[in-house]
């Protein structure tokens, strides 16, 4: 019997609970034991990545255990290519945020548990594939995170911290009722039974037996979307976002948009798409509208943003507006059947490609901001910089990598996955990846401001003494910007693991 | 066995009344001695019932031949859960009443003939016997408020006894009407549960005789708009009577509605079930919007417990098996929560700071001051909004379940319900515990509070340990409670009231 997963689980768990237990005196134990657990997760998702079988396209590594038989509910869990992406995405940005939050020093027991909590959730939610425990870990990540944000925030962090919670919890509650009618018409939490069923037919027909109520797949559907476009975010359901990110602490940040934002995507992906496709086919043109939305009107907002964190916020929205677009150009129908499943896979790939590089990408960029307001003491506006390249020529270098990377210029990660993206979208739904690609040309045009105003220019007297990156820091930012590299030349690395399951996924899709 | 939970309860007392006037400590164990072996009892005696499904009699005696009444106790399933919850929050109840210096024997002795009542209503299958069982616990509830307890307690603790009267006079006229009608059908005088719910009463009188049961029991269960002896009765109370009040005394309306009403009436609650269920969703959301509102921190707690009991309303109107499974462990859940939450807010928080008002609190920074009982509160507080991994979160869920079926539009406003819980949660314990003050304003007050406030002591730790526990292995575990749930609304007693619901 396997209990990789299991045990992948419970290591941050028991982690933070040793870490909460040593308590505030014990600093250097603490830090010691945060970052040692997350190595160990990292050393046991390598060891997965290398034991996964990238051309079953099925779930591997299953756990699957009677949990409460009467309400249908088993101990689930198991990964294809997409859950073990995003595994590895989680086991990758964590270590890397412990690193950067080093110099807690307030409480910094608690804080360091409720890092690896909020880890131990997100992998139970890429690994759980019965809705009850599922739900669980997806709970479970909110409340770490709402303390990470609430008590160790920049100054308006209890409005952010609270905004983000009911936003979130909206969208759960929506979520929940969905699947309890779900469940109800079926009595099945089973994301692979559902999807099977969902193909089949035999769903929607259960459904409208049930309820006696024709529209009452579009309600459930409504609910499900409502939970995860809170989580992405869909614009208009982003309000709490830049709030969010910018008040929380940097390193939080980087698990925020690296790790927790994918799990809106990774929802849509594993859960809407294969149970709903009927559905996102019937509203699919407003849908784009919202994707299209989310993708320019994002950008724009961090065009007028002055605060780093907060440009870098919208940009994130921006971001994961591709993935929304691919995934919904996917569901739709199209002539060409062989044709179209190439594209609609392309598009996908391109989705989990960008998932992946998002998180990197992003996580890396709120690393530097971290680094930066550790030499400013908090200061981060875009004005309060200037010329800074010549005091801190390694800094700028690699934020530029960095920064490059986001607005996806070949040779770096970002690229391939948009590419793929709009490639795949193009065929399916032109208008939408036309007006997307103004997204792109916006991106570029704030990510260049931010090069500007911060690195060029005249040298800002304030900062003539500003030291620049330690060997140690230089260390810690060193395997983002190897990973860009290497997934910009080298994209096969991670398409190779999913293609399989994005084949499957696309096969789903057609019916 | 279980009989003896009753029996050791009552003879703590007579101990207690034994004891010298001015022995505090010996009180203070004797109680915790009595409600030990009482809980001890109820699990053991639970886990030896082999059969929940079925009524298993303990004891039948005649009692009063002419009316047909017996001393008849008897469990099946529902009363464990509900039995084993009463020994839970006995024990947790007086672990947070350590501090009680006024009166000690006095009180104790109150605590223990009210939890000797509920457990006697949990175990009675006999309508007289569970009636008196009903009545005997508004007397020393009274007294506990009255006595021991804040706040405008004389009023609260006579609004309290005026709606239970009321409420149990309500039922005293349904019940003898019952009496009369079945005695015709059946030929002989009979007041046995089991016996009545095989009478077939006729579809006229179940349709005015059922609302008259229901609503004198769901009175005490919180039902809104009746619900607002709730609030102020739990306000008013000490620690250890709101525990009691909010998680075993508003059960024992719960329990009487599903028990007597609901399995008696079966056509009658088809007729009324709307009316129910738009009365529970009501109360969800109108407990928790007021909640949200409130500047002390005890009304909040009071206000969600109506909010919470919405719920276990909710779930009896279903009439599916999976609603009522629901219901039940709803009952069992926020007999738990509440109790945690009543725990740390009376007793952790009130009885050091003599303040509930947020604005004072929020100057305190309690969190920094008491962070056992800022973190207690937390969890409490995660729990009670109905996060998975909690006990809430499976009641909550199988309610809302069974509630999809019959009313889903309903349902969707008891999604909102649920949303204002989570918000006035985060309010209470921003406001509670974690307030954002300016540094400088913190400093200040922690130089003008140079009398540090006294640590939590270890029965408050432990009791808050155990509440803490039960709800996670329950939510974790959900069988445990589940298989003696589950047979009882499938067995032949339930099969009137289950069967015809959609």
């Amino acid at each position: 019997m396997n209990l990789w997963l299991t045990i992948l689980i419970f290591i941050p768990f028991l982690g933070g609970l040793l870490a909460a237990g040593l308590g505030a005196e014990r600093k250097k134990l603490v830090r010691g034991c945060a970052l040692g657990s997350s190595l160990l997760v990292l050393g046991g998702a390598v060891c997965m990545w290398l034991h996964f079988d990238p051309h079953s396209g099925g779930i591997q590594f299953d756990e699957k255990f009677a949990w409460v038989p009467t309400l249908g509910i088993q101990y689930y869990l198991g990964v294809d290519g997409l859950g073990l992406l995003m595994v590895m995405l989680t086991a990758i940005v964590t270590p890397l945020a412990i690193l950067a939050s080093w110099n807690v020093e307030d409480r910094p027991h608690v804080f360091h548990a409720l890092v690896l909590w909020l880890q131990a959730g997100l992998l139970g939610t890429f690994t759980a594939l019965n809705f009850f425990h599922w739900f669980i870990f997806w709970e479970l990540g909110l409340i770490p995170a709402f303390f990470l944000i609430k008590l160790w925030g920049g100054p308006r962090r209890g409005p952010a911290a609270t905004q983000f919670f009911i936003y979130t919890m909206v969208g759960s509650v929506a979520l929940l009722l969905s699947f309890l009618a779900i469940r109800q018409a079926t009595g099945s939490f089973d994301f692979i039974e559902l999807a099977a069923m969902a193909k089949s037919g035999v769903l929607a027909s259960k459904l409208t037996a049930t309820f006696g109520w024709p529209h009452i797949g579009l309600v459930v559907f409504f609910g499900a979307f409502l939970g995860f476009a809170v989580k992405v975010p869909v614009v208009p359901f982003h309000t709490w976002l830049p709030a969010a990110y910018s008040e929380a602490p940097s390193p939080v940040t980087m698990l925020l948009t690296g790790v927790m934002s994918k799990m809106g995507v990774y929802g849509f992906l594993r859960i809407l798409l294969p149970i709903f496709p009927e559905q996102i086919r019937q509203v699919l043109t407003p849908l784009l509208w919202l994707a299209v939305a989310t993708i320019v009107l994002s950008a724009f907002a961090a065009f007028a943003q002055k605060d780093i964190k907060r440009m870098l916020a919208y940009s994130s929205i921006n971001h994961l507006g591709y993935c929304l677009l691919a995934m919904f150009a996917a569901a739709s129908v199209a002539t060409g059947v062989t044709a179209s499943d190439l594209q609609k896979a392309a598009a996908l790939d391109g989705a989990l490609l960008q998932m992946f590089n998002h998180g990197l990408t992003a996580s890396a960029l709120f690393l530097f901001v971290s680094l930066l307001e550790k030499r400013t003491g908090g200061l981060r506006g875009l004005d309060d910089f200037g010329g800074i390249r010549k005091v801190v020529p390694v800094f700028t270098g690699l934020m530029g990598i960095s920064l490059f990377s986001s607005l996806g210029l070949p040779g770096l990660n970002g690229f391939v996955g948009e590419f793929l993206i709009f490639k795949g979208v193009f065929p399916l739904a032109p208008w939408a990846a036309v007006i997307s690609t103004l997204g792109i040309l916006v991106t570029a045009i704030f990510l260049l401001t931010l090069i500007q105003r911060v690195f060029c220019g005249p040298l800002n007297e304030r900062w003539v003494k500003m030291p620049d990156l330690t060997t140690a820091e230089r260390l810690l930012v060193f395997p983002s910007i190897a990973l860009m590299f290497v997934l910009g030349i080298w994209p096969q690395f991670i398409l190779g693991a999913v293609d399989a399951t994005v084949m499957k996924l696309v096969q789903q899709l057609n019916f | 066995m279980l009989a003896w939970t009753i029996y050791i309860t009552f003879i703590g007392v007579l101990v207690l009344m034994l004891l010298p006037r001015d022995n505090a400590r010996a009180a203070r164990i004797v109680a915790l001695l009595t409600a030990l072996a009482g809980c001890a009892v109820a699990f053991a005696g639970a886990i030896q019932q082999t059969n929940p499904g079925q009524v298993t009699e303990i004891i039948r005696v005649d009692w009063i031949p002419i009316i047909g009444a017996h001393y008849y106790l008897a469990a099946d399933g529902i009363s464990l859960v509900l039995v084993v919850l009463t020994g839970l929050a006995a024990v947790t109840g007086i672990l947070f009443s350590w501090n009680i210096e006024k009166r000690t024997k006095e009180f104790f002795a109150f605590y223990l003939a009210l939890i000797g009542g509920v457990y006697g209503v949990f175990l009675s299958f006999d309508l007289l016997l569970l009636f008196v069982f009903y009545e005997l616990t508004i007397i020393p509830k009274y007294f506990l408020i009255a006595r021991w307890g804040s706040t405008r307690k004389e009023y609260g603790a006579m609004k309290l006894a005026l709606y239970s009267f009321v409420g149990s006079h309500l039922v005293l006229i349904g019940m003898i009407a019952a009496w009369v009608v079945a005695k015709g059908s059946l030929g002989h005088p009979s007041l046995d549960l089991v016996e009545l719910s095989q009478v077939h009463f006729s579809a006229g009188f179940q349709h005015w005789v059922f609302p008259l049961v229901f609503l004198g029991f769901a009175i005490l269960a919180g039902m809104w708009p009746f619900h607002t002896w709730a609030p102020t009765g739990h306000v008013a109370a000490p620690t250890a009577g709101s525990m009691l009040l909010a998680g075993v005394v508003m059960k024992l309306g719960a329990y009487g509605c599903l028990r007597v009403a609901m399995l008696l009436f079966p056509e009658g609650v088809r007729e009324w079930q709307g009316a129910i269920a738009a009365l529970a969703v009501g109360g969800i959301v109108y407990g928790a919007g007021v909640a949200l509102v409130q500047k002390d921190f005890k009304f909040v707690i009071g206000y969600s417990s109506v909010s919470h009991m919405g719920f276990v309303l909710l779930g009896l109107a279903t009439l599916n098996t999976i609603g009522l499974d629901g219901a039940v462990l709803q009952m069992f859940s926020h007999g738990i929560i509440a109790g945690l939450l009543f725990g740390v807010v009376g007793r952790m928080v009130y009885d050091r700071t003599h303040t509930r008002d947020f604005n004072d609190l929020e100057r305190m920074n309690v969190g920094k001051l008491l962070p056992f009982a800022g973190i207690t509160f937390v969890i409490a507080g995660v729990a009670s909004m109905g996060l998975p991994g909690f006990s809430g979160f499976v009641a909550e869920m199988q309610v809302l379940s069974g509630a999809w079926m019959v009313f889903p539009k309903l349902t969707i406003l008891a999604g909102i319900g649920i949303v204002v819980g989570v918000a006035y949660t985060l309010r209470a314990v921003q406001k509670g515990f974690y307030p954002d003050v300016p540094a400088a304003a913190a400093e200040d007050h922690a130089h003008a509070h140079d009398h540090p406030l006294e640590p939590i002591s270890m029965p408050e730790r432990i009791g808050a340990v155990i509440l803490i526990g039960a709800s996670l292995v329950v939510g974790l575990c959900p069988n445990l409670l589940m298989k003696w749930i589950e047979p009882c609304f499938t067995s032949p007693l339930f099969e009137r009231l289950v069967k015809g619901g959609i």
